[in-house]
């Protein structure tokens, strides 16, 4: 029997209608838990090096993770991934809700699909039945009314739906795939959904789902409900608001956007607002966004309440949650919080990223402004700003005029522009739009995180270790006294050090090797959520989570009946870290993609970023050039991986072959 | 000749303001009553259902009560704060005009026992998941005034509505597995006894 897992995917080919229910190796499972890890190996096996994001022969894999479906709570992540169209590396996006769970409760790990289908379709599974139906009659709804629709049409109240809108239809690089209050927003996985002619997946599951040691899992998990509930009545005290509890970021909850409002930036990401904030915008803006706020929802069986549901009157009802509520408010320079929410209706109902679309569209105008684009490409555009923003989303997602070059994103619009646009494509990482956020003083924690990440996205690799020193001892001996979740004592040495000045102060402190250890300790937590399919909001993203390093071996154990240790964990996050490199690697991703926007910091330290750089790679095992090296890949069984690296060239066969046995062992 | 006797009224309280639809009270009660208990999940097992519609705002925990024979005659469908609620919403009847509180293969009803084999003193597991305090859970004494119906006969009618409701063979196949597994021995036991009569009649 198989525990915590179902042992099945479901593979697809939408060009031929086959579908085929796959039974999985359980030694995959002990190699890459689930989810992310095992989504690369078989992007790796399955899809050509080389691929186009949009061509039949590229996958996409919608996939549950390890603890979905189980007692765990907050293993909620559908954790989809493909090949990106805009980055064109590995795309993964994550999304809470509630289709994962149910999935595994239909008896699936993952629904892989491959192929295009002929025909707008979707895909309904109910159990052991599955069918592919004609979507024609859904063609241009919005992603929102999709998923009622189709829940009407299988009369399935409890029917789980992941669908695209208009713009994953019609292929926008920045499409996202929403499913109730959630969504997977970002690299553009609605496009590759929309490229396969699949509107929407839905799901119903009513099967069992076993765990090996029932007590013992009853336990821990009871346990993690109670830290939950702990640290929602005890804020980590002396750090922002946002950071103090857990979660996704509260969004929803708080009304206060002072920090927001005048540290991230406005319009394309340039200007900052340092007096933003007053009395009378707080009192407007706290009441519109109680008005419209109906309920705080959460995901699959978590307490927290991440989300929202939001009514907007003469608008349909949708759910919202992080920062789309301030990203098109921002970006469009309109102090009035109640365009947000409208626009924002607009924007999921037509399935697009919250941070890339608004970004891009403030690109456009200064563009304009800065007369590269020219009032044609505008004809029939309202002059204010709120009209403005409104016009632009219905040209990208419909890519119509001007808004077909600005479907692909701020990277692949400025390119085809020309005319000195590059230089206003200036937020990118990987050709991916960052947070609209500048800053002064390099953190080198931060740097390498930016640089590094394989998803090109800082919330998916920030967390766990302070964003900021504390002022004081007192404070400092406050925040470590309880940290329970560090992997080392090293991490609280580094806390009680790490001063606002003077010497042991950003960028030189943390040091090199200290900036090195604390990322690898929050990827290391992102690689374990993302394979387990908990949400980062209780694990790798806030401070002093539930979940941790010391109690996820006894979970994943006790849940799956593989006995798992400390040891062993990291040995699965390190090989599932190599295998995403590697597969960026393959792509063709060098050392100088890996560099923040020039205008990140206003101070910059070419020595410092390198050496940095140099430290993690090395820490990593990889060549100077950002390649896992033979013997690392050997040493976490990625033997094939480095076969393949040697045979294309991207590595040089001069180690010897170490003996496996040894290295197995290890 | 009335005996007075004590009984005591166990009451789940429920806020739907405080709901945040999460299903943790479905996932748990589920998981609990699984045989052995937790080493299985499956909230289509569950003895609570989260009617959950976030689009119309509708967030209601129902609790499985008695099994309806036969549906309604009439229906009924609230509106509460401008909300409209769907027919039968808060009807906690395993009925056969619907699918909800059904287990998912066998179709036989499913009913909130209130956690009955829980250890004294400890809240119903739905209650204890929900941490957001949507359900609270309390308890009282009462009077009973009128003598305690034979349990014998309690099991008698509830079996002959499930007969009618499942037909035969399905209850014994669901009660044979209830006294293998060796929860609620007795009772499954009563139970096959009171069927092979009527079988024999
Ligand atoms: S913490 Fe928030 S985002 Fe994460 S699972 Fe819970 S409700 Fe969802
Ligand atoms: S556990 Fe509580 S908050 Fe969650 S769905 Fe049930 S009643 Fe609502
Ligand atoms: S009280 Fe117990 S049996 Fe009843 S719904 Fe809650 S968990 Fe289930």
């Amino acid at each position: 029997m198989r525990y915590a897992e179902t042992g099945y995917n479901l593979e697809i080919d939408l060009t031929r209608g086959n579908i085929e229910k796959v039974e999985t190796d359980p030694a995959d499972t002990k190699l890459h838990l689930g989810g992310l890890g095992t989504n690369a190996k078989i992007l790796w096996e399955r899809a050509p090096a080389d691929v186009d994001p949009f061509s039949p022969e590229n996958l996409l894999i919608f996939s549950t993770g390890l603890l979905c479906g189980t007692p765990a709570p907050g293993a909620n992540r559908t954790i989809v991934t493909s090949y990106s169209p805009q980055t064109l590396l590995t795309g993964y996006s994550m999304m809470g809700g509630f289709w994962a769970p149910e999935l595994k409760y239909a008896g699936y790990d993952k629904v892989i699909l491959r192929g295009k289908s002929p025909d707008l379709v979707y895909i309904w599974i109910h159990n052991d039945k599955i069918e592919i139906r004609e979507a024609k009659h859904l063609s241009g709804k919005g992603a929102v009314e999709t998923q009622e629709l189709i829940r009407k049409e299988l009369r399935e109240p409890n029917a789980q739906v992941a669908a695209i809108g208009l713009a994953g239809e019609n292929r926008v690089y920045m499409a996202s795939i929403e499913q109730g209050r959630s969504s997977a927003s970002r690299l553009g996985l609605g496009a590759v959904m929309g490229d396969k002619r699949v509107k929407a997946i839905a799901v119903r599951g009513t099967k069992d789902l076993n765990i090996a040691r029932p007590m013992e899992m009853f336990n821990l998990c009871n346990d993690v409900l109670k830290y939950i509930k702990f640290r929602n009545e005890n804020p980590v005290s002396n750090v922002m608001t946002i950071l103090q509890g857990l979660g996704s970021p509260q969004e929803m909850l708080h009304v206060d956007e002072k920090w927001h409002t005048e540290n991230f930036m406005w319009g394309n990401s340039r200007t900052r607002r340092k007096e933003f904030w007053n009395e009378e915008i707080e009192k407007k803006w706290a009441e519109t966004q109680l008005s419209v706020r109906k309920r705080l929802i959460s995901c699959y069986n978590c307490p927290m309440k991440c989300g929202a549901i939001i009514s907007v009157p003469g608008i349909s009802t949708y759910m919202m949650k992080c920062f789309s509520k301030l990203t098109y408010s921002m970006a469009a320079f309109v102090e009035d919080i109640d365009f947000g929410f409208r626009i924002a209706q607009r924007a999921t109902e037509y399935g697009v990223d919250g941070f890339s679309v608004p970004q891009t569209m403030a690109f456009a105008i200064e563009l304009l402004e800065a007369d590269i684009l020219k009032s044609k490409d505008f004809e029939g555009c309202p002059a204010d700003n709120e009209g403005r923003f409104y016009w632009l989303l219905d040209r990208i997602v419909r890519r119509e005029g001007i808004g077909n070059i600005l479907a692909n994103g701020t990277y692949w619009a400025a390119k085809e522009i020309g005319h000195g646009a590059e230089a206003y494509a200036h937020n990118n990482i990987k050709k991916h739009e960052q947070l609209p956020l500048k800053l002064g003083m390099l953190n080198p924690v931060y740097y390498l995180m930016y640089c590094t990440g394989e998803k090109a996205n800082i919330t998916q690799i920030e967390g766990q270790f302070p964003q900021a020193p504390f002022a004081t001892v007192e404070e400092k001996e406050n925040f470590i006294k309880d940290w329970i979740q560090v992997p080392d004592d090293k991490f609280k040495k580094i806390v009680m050090e790490w001063e606002f000045r003077g010497e042991k102060s950003n960028p030189y402190f943390p040091t090199v090797d200290m900036a090195v250890d604390i990322v690898d300790w929050q990827e290391m937590m992102h690689y374990i959520d993302d394979a387990l399919g908990v949400c980062a909001g209780l694990s790798s993203f806030p401070l002093k989570p539930p979940y941790h390093i010391h109690n996820y071996p006894e979970i994943i154990s006790a849940a799956t009946g593989m006995d798992i240790d400390e040891e062993g964990l990291k040995e699965i996050y390190r090989r599932n870290r190599n295998l995403l490199r590697s597969l960026n690697i393959r792509r063709g991703l060098k050392r100088e993609d890996e560099q923040i926007p020039d205008d990140h910091y206003k101070k910059r330290f070419p020595e410092l970023e390198k050496e940095l750089l140099d430290a993690y790679y090395k820490f990593k095992g990889w060549s100077a050039e950002g390649v896992p090296t033979k013997r690392t890949l050997y040493d976490l069984g990625l033997d094939y991986i480095a076969e393949d690296f040697i045979e294309r060239g991207i590595l040089i066969d001069y180690e010897a072959i170490p003996a496996k046995e040894v290295i197995v062992e290890k | 000749m009335i005996e007075k006797k004590k009984k005591i009224i166990k009451t789940i309280k429920i806020d739907l303001d405080k709901c945040n639809g999460c299903r943790a009270c479905e996932m748990i009660c589920a998981a609990y009553h699984a045989e052995p208990k937790y080493s299985s999940i499956n909230p289509a097992r569950a003895r609570i259902r989260m009617i959950r519609e976030p689009i119309r705002d509708i967030y209601v925990p129902v609790y499985a009560g008695e099994t309806a024979r036969a549906e309604c005659m009439g229906r009924d469908k609230y509106i509460i704060d401008g909300k409209e609620y769907d027919e039968c919403a808060f009807c906690r009847s395993a009925c056969p005009s619907r699918d909800a509180f059904k287990e998912p293969d066998s179709g036989l009803p499913l009913k909130c026992d209130m956690c009955e084999d829980n250890t004294p003193g400890e809240d119903p597991l739905c209650v204890q998941w929900c941490i957001n305090e949507a359900l609270i859970y309390e308890e009282r004494e009462e009077e009973e005034t009128e003598e305690e119906i034979e349990r014998q006969e309690d099991i008698e009618t509830g079996l002959e509505s499930l007969i009618d409701l499942h037909g035969i063979d399905s209850v014994i196949n669901a009660l044979g597995r209830l006294s293998r597994k060796g929860s609620n021995g007795k009772a499954a036991e009563i139970a096959k006894e009171v069927i092979s009569e009527a079988v024999k009649n």
